[in-house]
């Protein structure tokens, strides 16, 4: 049983007061006065990330509908990696771009929060709040550079778009606080075990409209349109946090909601969802193939990493459940580090995201084309990198399910996903360009840290998983009774 | 003991690392990263032939063998061990790595350090994959191969480089993962049995897997090794891939990377689906027996010498399958007989077909012609070596299709009648190719004044040339230490191919 006490909003408020503080610091600051607000928020990320390890193993809940278990913290660490690594990234883009310094932190910052929640939330309305909260602040981020009329779009976009899925979703909220009477998790569970004989309807439509939220916040097929324009509109920087740091946390909800709750139904929902991975994997990697813009390409390489997801979701075993952690943090070290790449290239006046901006950047910058083929090289799945082992755990699930089709279909789109992948290795060691890329004179050794810190761990991942997949283990066991 | 298997892959690969740290952003320290590639992959060779020095050829059990958990909640382990299958073949890729470098010296001016450190992994990863015994390690380094050789081809290579790289490496993984997916089908079988995960090689041989499952998982791995040897019809990245990759990469490619596939139908795809096997043997040997016939006839007309050799080698490659499939212990020795054959004769042509081509920046025969005047020790390196491919008594390439026919004629004489025919179409195309290149008069004049073998140039030739007699003279050095495993390899499949049969 959950014990009850204050501890389990820990890291979250540590997140939150960081934020708020640097809100406070930002209304304080006299223009053109440099204030260190990233490392503010790296100290609140940095406790959470204590307070997690604090926590790892008591299993405690605080009002009934936060619980800080293994699998929460988890993930909690998981978006705590991502935020930090973010921030490093983050001061050349913000000094170029000339973003608000202040906004821009709080909100990374507040959404992040939002996420943390979203991976403790015991309740279908806090799920809801939570979701809410790292929209907003996404939806921002998005067109956080408004000179530029593809980032107003873009955030214009997600933002209607993202509306009208939460309304799908709270539909759903309803329909399920109608049949259960309660919005609480482990009450809403424990009903649909007691009626898992019944064939009422609603059930049915419950869970259908909570798919489509959630499909949507991870971008399955055909939920996905907003996501090419989205990740191509934003900064790159933001765009590789939204794609980790957003799914990661829609992913946990995700499991939560359907693996615990709705479990005693998967009959019903998985083969809805089986259907969404195959066209999440299948769509994501053949339209990647014919993308020439280099954030774009990644957009569908994250839609099927979705759909990869999902094949983790649909075997329901505890191995896909693991599967589920261990993908997610495999992939957001991934993702953040290869958008991380991008934007350090960038420029003021060149973004710098084409495919062809690539061209011969083996023999300009040497290393930063070597962190960025063992980043594409780990999306695509090969040893020994982290990507390899998550889809290896991954398909090990679907397979320990039985579910062969998925598996097949799993591995030859991921053949399909390592030709564009390839296109860029390509782009970077065999093709010679003519001009020179507009590229910054020194790339700052914050960035550069936290690329090498990646780098090693995608390689630390893909040779030694042992110990973290031991983890992703212990926090699965906890949750789902 | 010392853990010889494992520093036979670290050695390479730890030189690897040592390489990255040398710097050379301006290219002054080639030589000194040559020589260090090179010392590397000597030393390399010397633990291979360490570890051939202390096999005990009367045993057919696994030597060397090491085990450390690696991912204990799957079963996993880091385990290696050789037997008398890959022994010779992990004593192959210790050999010819350092003839690849020594191609390489002149003709590789660009990037050399890059250079030399993908041959280096690509070596550690080779040997890997001979001598992991756990299933996914086998995997993690028959995959991780796919990296460096991708690079090597895509960056070092001729003009169509690029799409022969992408070929090359989509192709392998296209196969490749279905074998994942079997591999771990394998493991989940496992479990069902015995309530654990594993992948070791051994646990899972004695699994006993129903019929029906057995056949999908005989199909996704053989169709991994089919790709890989490469079988006819699925043999057509390998041609771009030889042609347009660098010299070094062709030798490796030809010599190592295609025995791979058929040390995967020894080691994997004959022993765990035994049944399987017994069922699709025929069609294997249909699609080989093509392969010989079709590979000699398009390797025939080939106006590309560097062609010529690549389709040559589906020719020979063929025969080697026809040996696995005849799944007697005839037919298997002489595969890996001829596995190691083809890879010291076959490297040996793109070794000297590569020296050509980097003195007249061509491979077309016909800009050749009349060079035994000018280049008369090349020309007689070269004899030798085309008379090996052709199998001629006396020479490594005879032993092991002799071998091949025998066991294939054991069991089924129709396939020999056909596979016959291309034992003499081999001398077709071989020979007339060496007559078109090396004699008649020197119709270009540029062909006149061609240096010969330069003395780096004879030390890259000079081991195969040996290799070559030594194989063909006495062949029982070689066939000694693979005797006991090859005898129980086929004992095992065929015993339980009639206890199975039985059982239904």
């Amino acid at each position: 049983m959950l014990n009850s006490s204050f501890d389990a909003v820990v890291p979250l408020l540590c997140v939150i007061l960081s934020a708020l503080a640097v809100m406070a610091a930002e209304a304080f600051r006299s223009p053109g006065e440099d204030m260190p607000l990233g490392g503010l928020g790296l100290v609140g990320l940095a406790g959470a990330g204590v307070s997690a390890v604090a926590l790892w193993g008591r299993n405690t809940a605080s009002f009934g509908v936060i619980v800080a278990d293994n699998f929460s913290l988890f993930v909690t660490m998981v978006l705590g990696i991502v935020a930090i690594l973010t921030i490093m990234f983050s001061p050349p883009v913000v000094a170029r771009d000339g973003l608000p310094k202040g906004e821009y932190y709080t909100l990374i910052l507040f959404s992040i929060a939002g996420m943390i929640m979203m991976s403790m939330a015991n309740d279908l309305l806090v799920v809801f709040i939570a979701l809410e909260i790292l929209s907003l602040a996404v939806y921002v981020l998005t067109g956080i550079r408004r000179d530029d009329a593809r980032a107003t779009e873009a955030a214009f976009k997600y933002f209607l778009l993202g509306a009208f899925s939460s309304a799908f979703f709270l539909y759903g909220i309803a329909f399920t606080f109608g049949l259960a009477g309660s919005t609480r998790l482990d009450r809403v569970g424990a009903f649909l075990a007691a009626q898992s004989m019944s064939d009422n309807p609603l059930i049915l439509v419950a869970s259908g409209l909570l798919l489509v939220g959630f499909s949507f916040k991870v971008s399955a097929v055909p939920f996905h349109m907003w996501t090419p324009d989205v990740y191509e509109g934003a900064p790159a920087v933001v765009t590789g946090f939204m794609s980790t740091g957003v799914k990661a946390a829609a992913f946990a909800a995700f499991t939560r909601v359907f693996l615990a709750a709705f479990e005693p139904f998967s009959a019903d929902w998985a083969p809805m969802v089986w259907a969404l991975a195959v066209a999440t994997m299948i769509v994501g990697t053949v339209v990647g193939v014919a993308q020439s813009n280099l954030k774009r390409m990644l957009a569908y390489s994250s839609i099927a990493h979705g759909g990869y997801l999902l094949v983790g979701l649909v075997s329901a075993n505890d191995v896909g459940k693991a599967a589920i952690l261990f993908y997610l943090l495999a992939y957001a070290v991934t993702n953040v580090a290869a958008f991380g790449v991008i934007a350090l290239l960038g420029t003021r006046e060149h973004a710098n995201d084409e495919l062809r901006d690539f061209a011969g950047l083996w023999h300009t910058r040497p290393a930063l084309a070597g962190l960025m083929t063992v980043c594409l090289l780990s999306l695509g799945g090969l040893p020994p990198t982290a990507g390899f082992i998550g889809k290896w755990y991954v398909f090990s699930a679907a397979v320990g399910a039985g579910y062969y089709g998925l598996a097949v279909i799993g591995v030859l789109t991921s053949v399909v996903s390592v030709f564009f992948y390839l296109r860029v290795v390509v782009m970077m060691y065999m093709v010679d360009r003519d001009a020179a890329l507009a590229s910054p004179a020194r790339i700052g050794g914050l960035g550069m840290a936290a690329l090498v810190a990646s780098i090693a761990a995608i390689v630390y991942l893909g040779i030694l998983p042992s110990r973290v997949l031991t983890f992703a283990t212990e926090s699965i066991s906890t949750i789902f009774i | 003991m010392m853990p010889v298997l494992s520093l036979s892959w670290l050695v390479p690969l730890v030189g690897a690392l040592w390489l990255v740290f040398i710097g050379n952003a301006d290219g002054r320290r080639d030589h000194l990263i040559r020589k260090v590639a090179l010392g590397v992959s000597l030393v390399t060779f010397v633990v291979t032939m360490v570890i051939w020095a202390a096999f005990d050829g009367a045993t057919a059990d696994f030597q060397f063998v090491e085990r450390y958990a690696w991912i204990p909640a799957f079963g996993i382990d880091y385990l290696v061990g050789v037997d008398g299958i890959s022994l010779l073949l992990v004593v192959l890729t210790g050999f010819l790595t350092p003839i690849a470098l020594l191609s390489s010296w002149g003709s590789v001016t660009r990037k050399v350090k890059e250079f030399s450190i993908f041959i280096l992994v690509l070596e550690a990863a080779m040997i890997g994959v001979f001598i992991s015994l756990d299933l996914f390690l086998f995997y993690v380094f028959w995959d991780a191969m796919l990296i460096p050789m991708y690079f090597l081809i895509g960056i070092w290579g001729y003009d169509q480089r690029v799409y022969a790289a992408i070929k090359f490496m989509l192709y392998t993984m296209a196969g490749s993962v279905l074998m994942l997916v079997a591999i771990l089908g394998l493991a989940y079988l496992h479990n069902l049995a015995t309530g654990a995960y594993s992948f070791d090689l051994q646990k899972l041989s004695t699994l006993e897997i129903g019929p029906q499952a057995q056949m999908w998982f005989f199909l996704a791995f053989t169709l991994a090794f089919a790709i890989k040897v490469p079988l006819f019809p699925f043999h057509t990245w390998l041609p771009d891939a030889h042609v347009q990759a660098p010299t070094a990469g062709s030798v490796i490619l030809a010599g190592v990377l295609l025995k791979m596939g058929t040390y995967g139908l020894l080691r994997f795809s004959f022993p765990l689906f035994p049944l399987a096997a017994a069922y699709f043997a025929p069609a294997l040997a249909v699609l080989a027996v093509i392969g010989i016939v079709y590979g000699a006839l398009v390797a025939m007309v080939q106006p590309d010498m560097k062609k010529l050799v690549a389709y040559s080698s589906v020719s020979h490659l063929g025969f080697v399958v026809l040996g696995i499939c005849a799944m007697n212990a005839q037919g298997v020795q002489g595969a890996v007989y001829q596995m190691l054959a083809h890879g010291v004769s076959t490297g040996g042509l793109f070794l000297m077909v590569g020296m050509l081509s980097d003195r007249r920046h061509t491979r077309l025969i016909s800009a050749f012609g009349g060079l035994k005047a000018p280049m008369p020790r090349l020309t007689a390196a070269f004899f030798l070596i085309t008379l090996a491919s052709i199998g001629l008594p006396g020479l490594n390439g005879f032993v092991g299709e002799f071998l091949i026919m025998v066991g294939a004629f054991r069991w089924n004489p129709a396939f020999v009648a056909v596979a016959g025919l291309g034992v003499i179409l081999s001398a077709v195309y071989m020979l007339w190719m060496f007559q078109r290149v090396f004699f008649g008069p020197v119709v270009h004049e540029e062909n006149a004044t061609l240096d010969d073998l330069r003395p780096r140039e004879w030390a890259a030739v000079l081991p195969l040339l040996a290799m070559s007699l030594v194989m063909g003279i006495f062949p029982t050095l070689f066939l000694k230490p693979m005797e006991a495993s090859v005898d129980r390899l086929v004992q095992r499949v065929q015993a339980t191919q009639t206890l199975q049969a039985t059982n239904r």
